[in-house]
Protein backbone atom coordinates (compact mmCIF):
# COMPACT_ATOMS: atom_id res chain seq x y z
CA UNK A 1 0.00 0.00 0.00
CA UNK A 2 0.99 3.88 -0.32
CA UNK A 3 1.39 6.00 1.89
CA UNK A 4 0.86 9.66 1.60
CA UNK A 5 0.77 12.61 4.25
CA UNK A 6 2.85 15.81 4.88
CA UNK A 7 5.70 15.58 7.09
CA UNK A 8 7.08 18.66 8.62
CA UNK A 9 5.92 20.96 5.78
CA UNK A 10 6.79 18.80 3.23
CA UNK A 11 4.23 16.04 1.65
CA UNK A 12 6.07 12.69 1.89
CA UNK A 13 5.14 9.49 -0.31
CA UNK A 14 5.95 5.74 1.72
CA UNK A 15 5.59 2.47 -0.55
CA UNK A 16 5.48 -0.88 -0.05
CA UNK A 17 3.57 -0.13 3.76
CA UNK A 18 1.82 -2.70 5.27
CA UNK A 19 -1.48 -0.38 6.62
CA UNK A 20 -0.71 -2.24 10.02
CA UNK A 21 2.68 -0.89 10.88
CA UNK A 22 2.91 2.36 13.02
CA UNK A 23 3.57 5.40 11.96
CA UNK A 24 6.48 5.50 13.92
CA UNK A 25 7.98 2.65 11.87
CA UNK A 26 6.91 4.56 8.70
CA UNK A 27 8.88 7.97 10.20
CA UNK A 28 11.96 5.99 11.12
CA UNK A 29 12.37 3.57 8.90
CA UNK A 30 10.93 4.44 5.55
CA UNK A 31 11.08 7.98 5.41
CA UNK A 32 14.62 8.32 7.32
CA UNK A 33 13.14 10.53 10.32
CA UNK A 34 15.11 9.24 13.36
CA UNK A 35 14.26 11.96 15.77
CA UNK A 36 10.91 10.19 17.35
CA UNK A 37 12.53 7.06 19.39
CA UNK A 38 11.01 3.98 19.69
CA UNK A 39 11.05 2.29 23.07
CA UNK A 40 8.11 1.02 24.25
CA UNK A 41 5.62 0.46 21.16
CA UNK A 42 2.52 0.79 23.76
CA UNK A 43 2.04 3.88 24.25
CA UNK A 44 3.82 4.17 27.74
CA UNK A 45 7.09 6.08 27.45
CA UNK A 46 5.94 8.85 25.14
CA UNK A 47 9.57 9.12 23.21
CA UNK A 48 7.69 8.46 20.04
CA UNK A 49 5.54 11.63 20.43
CA UNK A 50 4.61 13.66 17.44
CA UNK A 51 1.54 16.28 16.25
CA UNK A 52 -1.18 14.69 14.16
CA UNK A 53 -3.42 16.88 12.60
CA UNK A 54 -2.27 19.23 15.52
CA UNK A 55 -2.84 16.64 18.44
CA UNK A 56 -0.21 15.32 20.88
CA UNK A 57 0.35 11.43 20.05
CA UNK A 58 2.17 8.25 20.27
CA UNK A 59 2.90 7.55 16.78
CA UNK A 60 3.71 3.98 18.14
CA UNK A 61 -0.14 3.48 18.45
CA UNK A 62 -1.09 5.74 15.05
CA UNK A 63 -1.50 3.11 11.94
CA UNK A 64 0.11 3.89 9.15
CA UNK A 65 -2.87 3.58 7.31
CA UNK A 66 -4.90 6.31 9.72
CA UNK A 67 -2.15 8.74 8.54
CA UNK A 68 -3.32 8.59 4.98
CA UNK A 69 -3.55 12.71 3.98
CA UNK A 70 -2.78 13.46 7.38
CA UNK A 71 -0.02 16.58 8.05
CA UNK A 72 2.41 15.32 11.10
CA UNK A 73 5.28 17.01 12.86
CA UNK A 74 8.04 15.75 14.35
CA UNK A 75 11.14 16.85 16.35
CA UNK A 76 12.49 17.23 13.36
CA UNK A 77 10.03 20.21 12.64
CA UNK A 78 10.89 21.75 15.56
CA UNK A 79 14.14 23.46 14.34
CA UNK A 80 13.32 25.05 11.25
CA UNK A 81 16.22 25.47 8.34
CA UNK A 82 17.91 29.25 8.78
CA UNK A 83 19.11 31.37 5.99
CA UNK A 84 22.41 29.12 6.01
CA UNK A 85 20.23 25.87 5.65
CA UNK A 86 21.37 24.78 8.90
CA UNK A 87 18.79 24.12 11.36
CA UNK A 88 18.18 26.90 14.09
CA UNK A 89 17.08 25.20 17.97
CA UNK A 90 13.91 26.79 19.03
CA UNK A 91 13.36 28.59 22.35
CA UNK A 92 12.42 25.05 24.09
CA UNK A 93 14.92 23.28 22.62
CA UNK A 94 17.60 25.94 23.66
CA UNK A 95 16.15 25.89 26.87
CA UNK A 96 16.53 22.12 27.14
CA UNK A 97 20.34 22.63 26.75
CA UNK A 98 20.92 25.62 28.76
CA UNK A 99 18.80 24.19 31.67
CA UNK A 100 20.42 20.73 31.66
CA UNK A 101 17.75 18.42 30.60
CA UNK A 102 19.06 16.44 28.42
CA UNK A 103 21.15 13.76 29.71
CA UNK A 104 21.09 10.68 27.30
CA UNK A 105 18.39 12.29 25.42
CA UNK A 106 16.40 9.20 24.56
CA UNK A 107 13.24 11.06 26.27
CA UNK A 108 14.11 14.43 24.60
CA UNK A 109 12.47 14.62 21.66
CA UNK A 110 9.22 13.26 23.00
CA UNK A 111 9.19 15.46 26.06
CA UNK A 112 9.70 18.29 23.34
CA UNK A 113 6.87 17.60 21.35
CA UNK A 114 4.89 17.57 24.98
CA UNK A 115 6.34 20.85 26.07
CA UNK A 116 5.90 22.84 22.88
CA UNK A 117 2.33 21.51 22.55
CA UNK A 118 1.89 22.91 26.08
CA UNK A 119 3.57 26.53 25.87
CA UNK A 120 1.35 26.51 22.46
CA UNK A 121 -1.53 26.09 24.00
CA UNK A 122 -0.40 28.02 27.68
CA UNK A 123 2.40 30.24 27.08
CA UNK A 124 2.71 30.83 30.79
CA UNK A 125 1.47 27.38 32.51
CA UNK A 126 1.48 26.68 36.35
CA UNK A 127 3.92 23.74 37.62
CA UNK A 128 0.94 21.78 37.62
CA UNK A 129 0.04 22.24 33.80
CA UNK A 130 3.88 21.02 33.11
CA UNK A 131 3.68 18.06 35.47
CA UNK A 132 0.45 16.96 33.44
CA UNK A 133 1.76 17.89 29.90
CA UNK A 134 4.85 16.00 30.61
CA UNK A 135 2.91 13.02 32.26
CA UNK A 136 2.99 10.39 28.96
CA UNK A 137 6.93 10.77 29.10
CA UNK A 138 9.14 8.89 30.72
CA UNK A 139 12.74 10.36 31.32
CA UNK A 140 15.43 7.47 32.54
CA UNK A 141 18.12 10.32 33.71
CA UNK A 142 17.62 13.25 34.81
CA UNK A 143 14.80 12.91 37.76
CA UNK A 144 12.42 15.42 35.89
CA UNK A 145 13.63 18.39 37.72
CA UNK A 146 15.56 20.04 35.20
CA UNK A 147 13.06 19.41 32.41
CA UNK A 148 10.68 20.96 34.17
CA UNK A 149 12.70 24.13 34.89
CA UNK A 150 13.22 23.91 31.04
CA UNK A 151 9.81 24.71 30.70
CA UNK A 152 9.56 27.25 32.78
CA UNK A 153 13.06 28.66 31.13
CA UNK A 154 11.29 28.54 27.92
CA UNK A 155 8.09 30.28 29.17
CA UNK A 156 9.84 32.93 30.61
CA UNK A 157 11.65 33.44 27.68
CA UNK A 158 8.94 33.40 25.15
CA UNK A 159 5.85 34.17 26.65
CA UNK A 160 6.07 38.24 26.48
CA UNK A 161 6.32 38.09 22.38
CA UNK A 162 8.03 35.11 20.41
CA UNK A 163 5.84 32.12 19.98
CA UNK A 164 6.98 28.84 21.22
CA UNK A 165 7.66 26.08 18.92
CA UNK A 166 8.23 28.46 15.54
CA UNK A 167 12.17 28.42 15.90
CA UNK A 168 12.25 31.78 17.31
CA UNK A 169 15.91 31.99 19.09
CA UNK A 170 15.63 33.79 22.43
CA UNK A 171 18.30 36.73 23.57
CA UNK A 172 16.52 37.82 26.81
CA UNK A 173 18.67 36.35 29.47
CA UNK A 174 17.69 33.19 32.08
CA UNK A 175 15.51 34.74 34.76
CA UNK A 176 17.49 35.27 37.70
CA UNK A 177 18.39 32.07 39.91
CA UNK A 178 18.52 29.61 36.66
CA UNK B 1 -3.91 -7.35 5.89
CA UNK B 2 -6.70 -5.25 4.00
CA UNK B 3 -7.01 -1.86 5.72
CA UNK B 4 -10.60 -0.66 5.14
CA UNK B 5 -11.52 3.11 5.34
CA UNK B 6 -15.01 3.81 4.87
CA UNK B 7 -15.38 7.95 4.45
CA UNK B 8 -19.02 7.50 6.40
CA UNK B 9 -21.03 6.12 8.38
CA UNK B 10 -23.08 3.70 5.83
CA UNK B 11 -19.80 2.55 4.30
CA UNK B 12 -18.86 1.41 7.82
CA UNK B 13 -22.05 -0.56 8.27
CA UNK B 14 -21.71 -2.12 5.16
CA UNK B 15 -18.09 -2.78 5.28
CA UNK B 16 -18.90 -4.56 8.31
CA UNK B 17 -21.74 -6.37 6.96
CA UNK B 18 -19.45 -7.95 3.75
CA UNK B 19 -16.83 -8.66 5.96
CA UNK B 20 -17.82 -9.57 9.72
CA UNK B 21 -14.45 -10.99 10.34
CA UNK B 22 -13.12 -7.00 10.01
CA UNK B 23 -11.68 -5.80 13.47
CA UNK B 24 -12.72 -1.76 14.10
CA UNK B 25 -10.08 0.38 14.56
CA UNK B 26 -11.00 3.45 16.10
CA UNK B 27 -7.98 5.73 18.39
CA UNK B 28 -5.75 2.21 17.94
CA UNK B 29 -3.97 3.02 22.04
CA UNK B 30 -5.48 -0.77 22.54
CA UNK B 31 -5.62 -2.25 19.13
CA UNK B 32 -2.33 -1.55 17.71
CA UNK B 33 -0.50 -2.27 21.48
CA UNK B 34 -1.59 -6.53 20.08
CA UNK B 35 -0.65 -5.27 16.32
CA UNK B 36 2.91 -4.35 17.74
CA UNK B 37 3.31 -7.14 19.54
CA UNK B 38 2.11 -9.34 17.30
CA UNK B 39 -0.26 -10.62 19.71
CA UNK B 40 -3.32 -10.36 16.75
CA UNK B 41 -2.99 -10.64 13.28
CA UNK B 42 -6.80 -9.40 11.76
CA UNK B 43 -7.37 -10.30 8.07
CA UNK B 44 -8.66 -6.80 7.93
CA UNK B 45 -8.95 -3.95 9.77
CA UNK B 46 -11.94 -1.43 9.79
CA UNK B 47 -10.43 2.19 10.47
CA UNK B 48 -13.47 4.84 11.71
CA UNK B 49 -10.99 7.73 11.69
CA UNK B 50 -12.90 8.98 8.78
CA UNK B 51 -16.35 8.47 10.12
CA UNK B 52 -17.44 11.84 10.52
CA UNK B 53 -20.55 10.78 12.61
CA UNK B 54 -19.05 8.80 15.58
CA UNK B 55 -17.01 12.25 16.34
CA UNK B 56 -20.05 14.13 16.87
CA UNK B 57 -21.21 15.08 20.62
CA UNK B 58 -25.27 15.77 20.62
CA UNK B 59 -26.10 17.55 23.41
CA UNK B 60 -29.53 18.74 22.32
CA UNK B 61 -31.08 15.33 22.06
CA UNK B 62 -34.46 15.10 24.09
CA UNK B 63 -34.64 15.28 27.76
CA UNK B 64 -31.38 16.34 27.78
CA UNK B 65 -29.79 13.27 26.49
CA UNK B 66 -25.96 13.37 25.61
CA UNK B 67 -25.57 11.59 22.63
CA UNK B 68 -21.60 10.99 22.16
CA UNK B 69 -20.19 9.54 19.59
CA UNK B 70 -18.26 6.53 19.80
CA UNK B 71 -14.49 8.00 18.54
CA UNK B 72 -14.58 11.26 20.42
CA UNK B 73 -11.62 11.16 21.78
CA UNK B 74 -11.32 11.48 26.18
CA UNK B 75 -9.43 14.78 25.70
CA UNK B 76 -12.60 16.55 24.68
CA UNK B 77 -15.20 14.58 27.07
CA UNK B 78 -12.79 16.28 30.19
CA UNK B 79 -12.58 19.96 28.28
CA UNK B 80 -16.08 19.88 27.37
CA UNK B 81 -18.50 17.68 29.23
CA UNK B 82 -17.77 18.01 32.65
CA UNK B 83 -21.04 19.73 33.72
CA UNK B 84 -23.21 17.41 31.71
CA UNK B 85 -20.87 13.82 32.34
CA UNK B 86 -19.25 14.52 35.57
CA UNK B 87 -18.48 11.13 36.50
CA UNK B 88 -17.69 10.07 32.76
CA UNK B 89 -15.25 13.57 32.72
CA UNK B 90 -13.41 12.78 35.65
CA UNK B 91 -13.04 9.06 34.40
CA UNK B 92 -11.69 10.14 31.37
CA UNK B 93 -9.08 12.57 33.10
CA UNK B 94 -7.74 9.35 34.54
CA UNK B 95 -6.82 7.85 31.68
CA UNK B 96 -3.36 7.12 30.55
CA UNK B 97 -1.61 10.24 29.52
CA UNK B 98 -2.26 13.33 27.30
CA UNK B 99 -0.86 11.52 24.14
CA UNK B 100 -3.38 8.57 25.32
CA UNK B 101 -6.30 10.99 26.28
CA UNK B 102 -5.70 12.71 22.47
CA UNK B 103 -7.06 9.10 21.14
CA UNK B 104 -8.81 6.37 23.09
CA UNK B 105 -12.54 6.45 22.80
CA UNK B 106 -15.24 5.54 25.36
CA UNK B 107 -16.42 3.26 22.24
CA UNK B 108 -12.85 1.74 21.86
CA UNK B 109 -13.14 1.18 25.53
CA UNK B 110 -16.42 -0.59 25.45
CA UNK B 111 -15.04 -2.48 22.33
CA UNK B 112 -12.35 -3.90 24.59
CA UNK B 113 -14.62 -4.19 27.69
CA UNK B 114 -11.97 -5.00 30.00
CA UNK B 115 -12.97 -4.77 33.57
CA UNK B 116 -10.36 -2.17 33.95
CA UNK B 117 -11.73 0.10 31.32
CA UNK B 118 -12.44 3.57 32.77
CA UNK B 119 -15.30 4.41 31.36
CA UNK B 120 -17.37 1.75 32.63
CA UNK B 121 -18.20 2.83 36.26
CA UNK B 122 -19.26 6.04 35.34
CA UNK B 123 -21.73 4.97 32.82
CA UNK B 124 -22.83 2.29 34.85
CA UNK B 125 -23.44 5.05 37.66
CA UNK B 126 -24.97 6.89 35.15
CA UNK B 127 -26.71 4.76 33.76
CA UNK B 128 -26.32 5.28 30.12
CA UNK B 129 -26.91 3.06 26.27
CA UNK B 130 -24.85 1.65 24.21
CA UNK B 131 -26.22 2.76 20.93
CA UNK B 132 -25.08 -0.31 18.60
CA UNK B 133 -25.85 -0.95 14.84
CA UNK B 134 -25.72 -2.88 11.85
CA UNK B 135 -27.35 -2.90 8.21
CA UNK B 136 -30.21 -4.68 10.11
CA UNK B 137 -30.84 -1.78 11.98
CA UNK B 138 -29.85 0.00 15.89
CA UNK B 139 -30.61 -0.45 19.04
CA UNK B 140 -29.82 1.20 22.24
CA UNK B 141 -28.38 -1.60 24.63
CA UNK B 142 -28.57 -0.28 28.37
CA UNK B 143 -25.26 -0.23 30.08
CA UNK B 144 -25.78 -3.03 32.51
CA UNK B 145 -26.21 -5.50 29.78
CA UNK B 146 -23.26 -4.75 27.79
CA UNK B 147 -20.66 -6.47 29.19
CA UNK B 148 -20.55 -10.78 29.08
CA UNK B 149 -17.50 -11.72 30.64
CA UNK B 150 -13.81 -10.16 30.23
CA UNK B 151 -13.11 -8.28 27.47
CA UNK B 152 -16.29 -9.63 25.82
CA UNK B 153 -19.71 -7.18 25.08
CA UNK B 154 -22.92 -8.08 23.70
CA UNK B 155 -21.93 -6.87 19.65
CA UNK B 156 -22.96 -9.13 16.95
CA UNK B 157 -20.15 -9.49 14.43
CA UNK B 158 -21.83 -7.44 11.96
CA UNK B 159 -22.48 -4.57 14.37
CA UNK B 160 -20.79 -0.95 15.65
CA UNK B 161 -21.19 1.10 17.94
CA UNK B 162 -22.32 3.98 16.90
CA UNK B 163 -22.56 6.49 20.05
CA UNK B 164 -22.95 5.90 23.74
CA UNK B 165 -26.57 8.43 25.34
CA UNK B 166 -25.92 9.50 28.65
CA UNK B 167 -28.44 11.45 30.61
CA UNK B 168 -27.09 14.83 31.64
CA UNK B 169 -26.13 14.86 34.95
CA UNK B 170 -29.29 16.30 37.70
CA UNK B 171 -26.96 15.92 40.58
CA UNK B 172 -23.50 15.11 41.89
CA UNK B 173 -21.31 12.25 40.12
CA UNK B 174 -17.74 10.90 41.56
CA UNK B 175 -15.46 8.70 39.90
CA UNK B 176 -12.33 7.45 41.91
CA UNK B 177 -9.89 5.35 40.98
CA UNK B 178 -6.70 3.34 42.77
CA UNK B 179 -3.64 3.23 41.40
CA UNK B 180 -0.14 3.13 42.35
CA UNK B 181 0.49 6.28 40.92
CA UNK B 182 -1.38 9.58 39.06
CA UNK B 183 -0.90 8.84 35.60
CA UNK B 184 -1.09 6.23 33.43
CA UNK B 185 -1.98 3.53 35.79
CA UNK B 186 -5.01 0.80 34.54
CA UNK B 187 -7.05 0.81 37.60
CA UNK B 188 -6.42 -1.63 40.51
CA UNK B 189 -9.96 -0.75 41.42
CA UNK B 190 -12.05 1.80 40.39
CA UNK B 191 -15.64 3.49 41.88
CA UNK B 192 -18.42 5.75 40.66
CA UNK B 193 -21.51 6.99 42.16
CA UNK B 194 -24.06 8.96 40.57
CA UNK B 195 -26.80 10.70 42.74
CA UNK B 196 -30.24 10.92 40.47
CA UNK B 197 -32.39 13.39 42.74
CA UNK B 198 -35.78 13.20 39.94
CA UNK B 199 -36.00 9.56 41.05
CA UNK B 200 -34.32 9.68 44.40
CA UNK B 201 -32.09 6.79 43.57
CA UNK B 202 -28.23 6.67 43.58
CA UNK B 203 -26.40 4.17 40.93
CA UNK B 204 -22.52 2.90 41.08
CA UNK B 205 -19.68 1.20 39.26
CA UNK B 206 -17.27 -0.64 40.18
CA UNK B 207 -13.97 -1.31 38.05
CA UNK B 208 -11.33 -4.05 38.16
CA UNK B 209 -12.85 -5.79 40.94
CA UNK B 210 -15.11 -8.63 38.95
CA UNK B 211 -14.55 -10.59 35.50
CA UNK B 212 -16.97 -7.59 34.25
CA UNK B 213 -17.22 -3.72 35.62
CA UNK B 214 -20.71 -4.60 37.88
CA UNK B 215 -22.93 -2.22 39.60
CA UNK B 216 -22.94 -2.63 43.34
CA UNK B 217 -27.22 -3.28 43.53
CA UNK B 218 -27.47 -3.84 47.09
CA UNK B 219 -25.55 -1.00 48.17
CA UNK B 220 -27.24 1.00 46.35
CA UNK B 221 -30.91 -0.12 47.61
CA UNK B 222 -29.84 -0.02 51.06
CA UNK B 223 -28.51 3.94 50.29
CA UNK B 224 -32.08 4.21 48.53
CA UNK B 225 -33.65 3.34 51.66
CA UNK B 226 -31.30 4.97 53.98
CA UNK B 227 -32.19 8.20 52.33
CA UNK B 228 -35.59 8.05 51.55
CA UNK B 229 -36.68 7.05 55.52
CA UNK B 230 -34.23 9.72 56.76
CA UNK B 231 -35.48 12.63 54.53
CA UNK B 232 -32.42 13.55 53.54
CA UNK B 233 -32.98 14.19 49.86
CA UNK B 234 -35.67 17.23 51.51
CA UNK B 235 -33.20 18.30 54.24
CA UNK B 236 -29.88 17.79 52.50
CA UNK B 237 -28.06 16.56 56.04
CA UNK B 238 -25.64 13.31 55.10
CA UNK B 239 -26.37 10.01 56.16
CA UNK B 240 -25.12 8.87 59.66
CA UNK B 241 -21.42 7.22 59.45
CA UNK B 242 -23.04 3.99 59.99
CA UNK B 243 -24.89 3.71 57.06
CA UNK B 244 -21.99 4.97 55.11
CA UNK B 245 -20.52 2.25 56.37
CA UNK B 246 -23.08 -0.16 55.19
CA UNK B 247 -23.27 1.28 52.27
CA UNK B 248 -19.45 0.58 51.98
CA UNK B 249 -19.04 -2.92 53.04
CA UNK B 250 -22.43 -3.50 50.22
CA UNK B 251 -20.12 -2.39 47.67
CA UNK B 252 -17.50 -4.61 48.40
CA UNK B 253 -19.58 -7.29 48.82
CA UNK B 254 -20.53 -6.87 44.46
CA UNK B 255 -17.20 -7.22 43.80
CA UNK B 256 -15.36 -10.59 42.99
CA UNK B 257 -12.01 -9.96 42.34
CA UNK B 258 -8.87 -11.53 41.94
CA UNK B 259 -5.15 -11.62 43.00
CA UNK B 260 -2.84 -10.17 40.72
CA UNK B 261 0.38 -8.14 39.98
CA UNK B 262 -1.59 -5.10 40.59
CA UNK B 263 -2.76 -6.02 43.91
CA UNK B 264 -4.53 -8.90 46.01
CA UNK B 265 -8.46 -9.21 45.72
CA UNK B 266 -8.92 -8.32 49.84
CA UNK B 267 -6.73 -5.47 49.11
CA UNK B 268 -9.56 -4.74 46.27
CA UNK B 269 -12.18 -5.55 48.62
CA UNK B 270 -11.09 -2.74 50.99
CA UNK B 271 -10.08 -0.48 48.63
CA UNK B 272 -13.45 -0.65 46.79
CA UNK B 273 -15.39 -0.25 50.69
CA UNK B 274 -12.92 3.05 50.94
CA UNK B 275 -13.61 4.64 47.69
CA UNK B 276 -17.44 4.07 48.00
CA UNK B 277 -17.14 5.69 51.39
CA UNK B 278 -15.57 8.67 50.07
CA UNK B 279 -17.82 9.21 46.76
CA UNK B 280 -20.73 9.09 48.93
CA UNK B 281 -18.85 12.12 51.14
CA UNK B 282 -18.27 13.94 48.26
CA UNK B 283 -21.44 13.40 46.03
CA UNK B 284 -23.51 13.98 49.06
CA UNK B 285 -21.55 17.65 50.03
CA UNK B 286 -22.25 18.63 46.75
CA UNK B 287 -26.14 17.67 47.21
CA UNK B 288 -27.96 20.87 47.12
CA UNK B 289 -31.70 20.27 49.34
CA UNK B 290 -34.46 21.29 47.55
CA UNK B 291 -35.84 23.57 50.45
CA UNK B 292 -32.52 25.13 50.94
CA UNK B 293 -31.89 23.41 54.22
CA UNK B 294 -28.77 23.48 55.94
CA UNK B 295 -26.90 20.58 54.50
CA UNK B 296 -23.91 21.25 56.53
CA UNK B 297 -25.14 19.37 59.79
C1 LIG C 1 -0.34 3.83 27.77
C2 LIG C 1 -1.78 3.46 27.87
C3 LIG C 1 -2.50 3.84 28.98
C4 LIG C 1 -3.84 3.50 29.09
N1 LIG C 1 -4.51 3.88 30.22
C5 LIG C 1 -5.82 3.56 30.34
C6 LIG C 1 -6.54 3.96 31.50
O1 LIG C 1 -6.01 4.62 32.40
N2 LIG C 1 -7.86 3.62 31.57
C7 LIG C 1 -8.48 2.92 30.58
O2 LIG C 1 -9.67 2.64 30.70
N3 LIG C 1 -7.83 2.53 29.48
C8 LIG C 1 -6.50 2.84 29.33
N4 LIG C 1 -5.83 2.43 28.22
C9 LIG C 1 -6.51 1.62 27.22
C10 LIG C 1 -7.16 2.41 26.06
O3 LIG C 1 -6.60 3.69 25.93
C11 LIG C 1 -8.67 2.57 26.24
O4 LIG C 1 -9.29 1.30 26.36
C12 LIG C 1 -9.33 3.35 25.10
O5 LIG C 1 -10.63 3.69 25.50
C13 LIG C 1 -9.37 2.60 23.78
O6 LIG C 1 -9.97 3.45 22.82
P1 LIG C 1 -9.41 3.53 21.31
O7 LIG C 1 -10.29 4.47 20.59
O8 LIG C 1 -7.98 3.80 21.30
O9 LIG C 1 -9.71 2.02 20.86
P2 LIG C 1 -9.01 1.07 19.77
O10 LIG C 1 -7.71 0.58 20.26
O11 LIG C 1 -9.07 1.69 18.42
O12 LIG C 1 -10.05 -0.13 19.81
C14 LIG C 1 -10.25 -0.89 20.98
C15 LIG C 1 -11.23 -2.02 20.72
O13 LIG C 1 -12.53 -1.51 20.49
C16 LIG C 1 -13.00 -1.89 19.21
N5 LIG C 1 -13.74 -0.72 18.70
C17 LIG C 1 -13.28 0.55 18.58
N6 LIG C 1 -14.26 1.36 18.14
C18 LIG C 1 -15.36 0.59 17.96
C19 LIG C 1 -16.70 0.86 17.50
N7 LIG C 1 -17.10 2.09 17.15
N8 LIG C 1 -17.57 -0.18 17.44
C20 LIG C 1 -17.18 -1.44 17.81
N9 LIG C 1 -15.94 -1.74 18.25
C21 LIG C 1 -15.04 -0.74 18.33
C22 LIG C 1 -11.77 -2.26 18.42
O14 LIG C 1 -12.04 -3.20 17.41
C23 LIG C 1 -10.88 -2.84 19.49
O15 LIG C 1 -11.22 -4.18 19.75
C24 LIG C 1 -4.49 2.77 28.06
C25 LIG C 1 -3.76 2.42 26.92
C26 LIG C 1 -2.43 2.77 26.81
C27 LIG C 1 -1.68 2.39 25.58
S1 LIG D 1 7.41 4.03 21.79
FE1 LIG D 1 5.49 4.98 21.63
S2 LIG D 1 5.03 5.47 23.66
FE2 LIG D 1 6.86 4.30 23.87
S1 LIG E 1 17.73 11.96 29.32
FE1 LIG E 1 17.98 9.82 29.29
S2 LIG E 1 15.93 9.12 29.30
FE2 LIG E 1 15.72 11.22 29.62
Amino acid sequence: MRLNLTVNGHPRTADDIWPGESLLYVLRERLGLPGSKNACEQGECGSCTVRLDGDLVCSCLVAAGQAEGAEVTTVEGLAPEGEDGAPRLSALQRAFLDAGAVQCGFCTPGLLMAADELLAREPRPADADIREALSGNLCRCTGYEKIIDAVRLASARTADGAAVGQGVTPDAPAPEGR
Amino acid sequence: MDFLRPADWREALAAKAAHPDAVPLAGGTDLMVELNFDLRRPARLLDLSRVGELADVDTAGEGDTVVLGARVPYRDIVERLRSPLPALALAAHTVGSPQIRARGSVGGNLGTASPAGDAHPALLAAGARVEAASVRGSRLIPIDDFFTGPKRNVLADDELIRAVHVDAARGPQQFAKVGTRNAMVIAVCAFSLALHPHTRTVRTGIGSAAPTPVRARAAEEFLDGVLDEGGHWDHGRPVPPSAAARFAQLAASACAPIDDVRGSADYRRHAVAVLARRTLHWTWSAYPAPQGAASCA
